[in-house]
């Protein structure tokens, strides 16, 4: 991880807030202090609404902070207009100019700072060979596929060599199978070129899967900042428990008599075994019965929504290893022992947010 | 019955499609270009010298003779069409600031109220404003008013320059909304990323919006150049230089409908030429 500091950090965002109404509209960012080193793949995550892409445009210097300074490498940038800072954006909607060739397009930031003519020629021809589009020089965009333009705002950011790389939910207008090609690809760009990557985006699975750290947003706030794999096994909040993957939360009664303490706990439905009443339960397991009241096949997976005899809510998915799994979808209505590891309880802070998470109240 | 007509044109849609424009497509090939072939086939036919009277199908090209052995006829060609290049970038260099400040920075309110003033002297009749003009221009006028207390003379009503400055002010409407709607088509995101690689306003402006208003920009030129042609009454009216649609009024006047006939092909040319002209720049998309 790139947790060692070379020098000043590549972005520092220091109380950050924005305001686009008056003073009693809700702060689309809220305060928001970050360091992202240099070099690292770091992602904003986030629904939409919760301040990232905000954030994103004030680092590109679209949106002026209402308060709070940003700095580049250690210098700030806070008031310096988007052409005279050394960070480039790839838009969600491409912003490919539509009256240029590909190779007009990569060009212009190169054209626009006066690099020589035989150079400007060599480095389009480079940026386009990494992001595989050779030949397609004199192609408009118009005359492109969703995941070609893609690669031509990635190369027409990536050619002028910037210090940071901003990507706002650069892969949200891809189907599926694209998108999981482009996030390979771009996360082997990234390692190739070493320049810092900074990605909005809403898809946790993507912030998961391309990310050396993210940051989880909610209404402006920054909710835990941490590498993947500690955002998603041990998340602090309610809120990141639910966004991050999927939570049952347990709070109030059911905390009390499940976990025998009132406090505010979470289990990922894939943490839970399902099994029959007169199942064991080990000294390290914690477990509670239940009826199965509904089944949802998924494929890989079958989701069971479980009503605990003390009430609530829980939900449970197992991988379908045994054929055959359309068997569990007969299984409505049968009494069953959910069981789960005591360590993959989540205890988390106290906070007042509501997650979407499935939440178990006492009855 | 009703049932069994609609039936019929649901089951046969070209049938449909004619029945429905063949009062309009009528109406402009009969009254309109009829009208207008049996003028320009004035232009092939022969004046009786002495009484005067033109002499239907007694096939002649005098009439152009007469044009072409005369360089006035060229010169006031030329005049027309210099005023009507000189108008449409005028109307372009005034439209393209406005029109951005429209589109792009005013407030929703201030936006309202621009398009009102923008349309507003549309609602008004040609000849009022020509004569507000004239009022403005004449030697005693408003602008000479205003001129006297630097020691300067209004223009007068004899000028050539004031019918460019006229009909740049009549037609400036015509050529601020296409391009108002042309910028308002440009995705924020196009100047942002402008912006992000470095582009600053001017190279922005040069690289990035100018291109794209082109075909806008044709769009608009299209009228405010065929206007400033076929106009008689601002050249008549505000100056004493003679326009091609003089010519053509005055030789009417005078009964020489070949030569007035002849004449007219000239502007007809040259629209279309322009017309063409514009296509090529996409102008009709923008429409």
């Amino acid at each position: 991880m790139h947790t060692s500091s070379r020098g000043a950090p590549a972005i520092r965002l220091a109380g950050l807030t924005k305001r686009f109404g008056g003073g009693g509209d809700p702060a689309a960012v809220a305060g928001i202090d970050l360091e992202i080193a240099d070099g690292e793949f770091f992602s904003l995550l986030g629904p939409s609404g919760s301040g990232k892409t905000t954030t994103l445009r004030m680092i590109a210097g679209f949106e002026r902070p209402t308060t709070g300074h940003i700095y580049l490498h250690g210098e700030e940038v806070t008031d310096r207009p988007p052409f005279d800072r050394d960070v480039n954006t790839v838009f969600q909607d491409y912003a490919l100019f539509p009256h240029m060739t590909v190779s007009e397009n990569v060009a212009y930031g190169l054209e626009v700072r006066k690099v020589a003519t035989a150079e400007r020629a060599t480095r389009v021809k480079d940026a386009l060979r990494m992001v595989r589009l050779e030949g397609y020089d004199a192609r408009r965009p118009a005359q492109l596929s969703g995941g070609q333009r893609q690669r031509v705002a990635l190369a027409r950011a990536l050619v002028n060599r910037p210090r940071v790389l901003l990507l706002d939910e650069p892969l949200g207008a891809l189907d599926l199978k694209l998108r999981e090609e482009m996030q390979i690809e771009l996360k082997a760009i990234q390692g190739e070129v070493g320049i810092t990557f900074i990605y909005v985006t809403h898809d946790q699975q993507e912030a998961l899967t391309m990310s050396d750290r993210l940051a989880v947003f909610n209404q402006g706030r920054i909710e835990q900042v941490g590498t993947p794999a500690e955002v998603y096994e041990h998340p602090t909040t309610a809120f990141v428990a639910g966004f991050v993957g999927s939570s049952n939360l347990i709070v109030g009664e059911a905390a009390q008599a499940i976990f025998g303490a009132p406090g505010r706990f979470a289990i990922r439905p894939e943490k839970i075994r399902l099994g029959e009443p007169s199942d064991r339960v080990g000294p390290d397991e914690g477990s509670v019965l239940g009826k199965i009241r509904t089944v949802v096949y998924l494929g890989a997976d079958t989701r069971y929504i479980i009503r605990l005899d003390i009430g609530g809510d829980l939900t449970v998915t197992q991988q379908n290893l045994r054929p055959p799994s359309v068997d569990a979808q007969t299984a409505e209505g049968r009494s069953v022992r959910l069981t789960w590891m005591r360590a993959h309880v989540l205890t988390l802070a106290d906070d007042p947010q509501v997650a979407p998470a499935d939440t178990a109240e006492g009855p | 019955m009703i049932r069994r007509i609609t039936g019929w044109f649901n089951r046969h849609p070209r049938a449909t499609l004619r029945a429905l424009l063949a009062g309009p497509l009528g109406w402009i090939s009969i009254v309109y270009l009829g009208s207008l072939l049996i003028l320009l086939m004035h232009a092939f036919w022969s004046k009786d010298s002495f009484t005067g009277k033109v002499e239907p199908f007694n096939w002649t090209l005098d009439a152009f003779a007469q044009i072409l052995s005369n360089s006035v006829y060229l010169t006031i060609a030329l005049r027309t069409i210099g005023i009507a290049i000189l108008v449409t970038i005028t109307a372009a260099l005034i439209a393209l600031p406005v029109a951005y400040y429209m589109a792009r920075i005013a407030s929703p309110r201030a936006r309202a109220l621009l398009l009102v003033a923008v349309t507003m002297p549309l609602w008004a009749s040609y000849l009022v404003k020509i004569y507000a003009w004239r009022t403005i221009l004449q030697s005693n006028g408003l602008l000479g008013w205003l001129l006297s207390p630097f020691g300067l003379e209004g223009p007068g009503l004899t000028e050539i320059v004031n019918t460019w400055l006229v009909l740049t002010y009549l037609w400036l409407p015509y050529m601020i909304l296409p391009v108002y709607a042309g910028i308002e088509r440009i995705p924020n995101s196009l100047l942002e990323a402008s912006a992000d690689l470095g582009g600053r306003g001017w190279m922005t402006f040069r690289r990035v919006i100018f291109p794209q208003l082109i075909p806008a920009l044709a769009a608009g030129s299209i009228f405010t150049f065929s206007l400033s042609i076929g106009d008689y009454i601002v050249p008549d009216l505000v100056s004493d230089a003679k326009f091609i649609g003089n010519v053509i009024y005055d030789n009417s006047a005078l009964g020489s409908f070949p030569v007035a006939a002849a004449y007219s092909f000239v502007p007809i040319g040259v629209m279309i030429a322009y017309l063409y002209f514009a296509r090529r720049l996409g102008a009709f998309e923008s429409l």
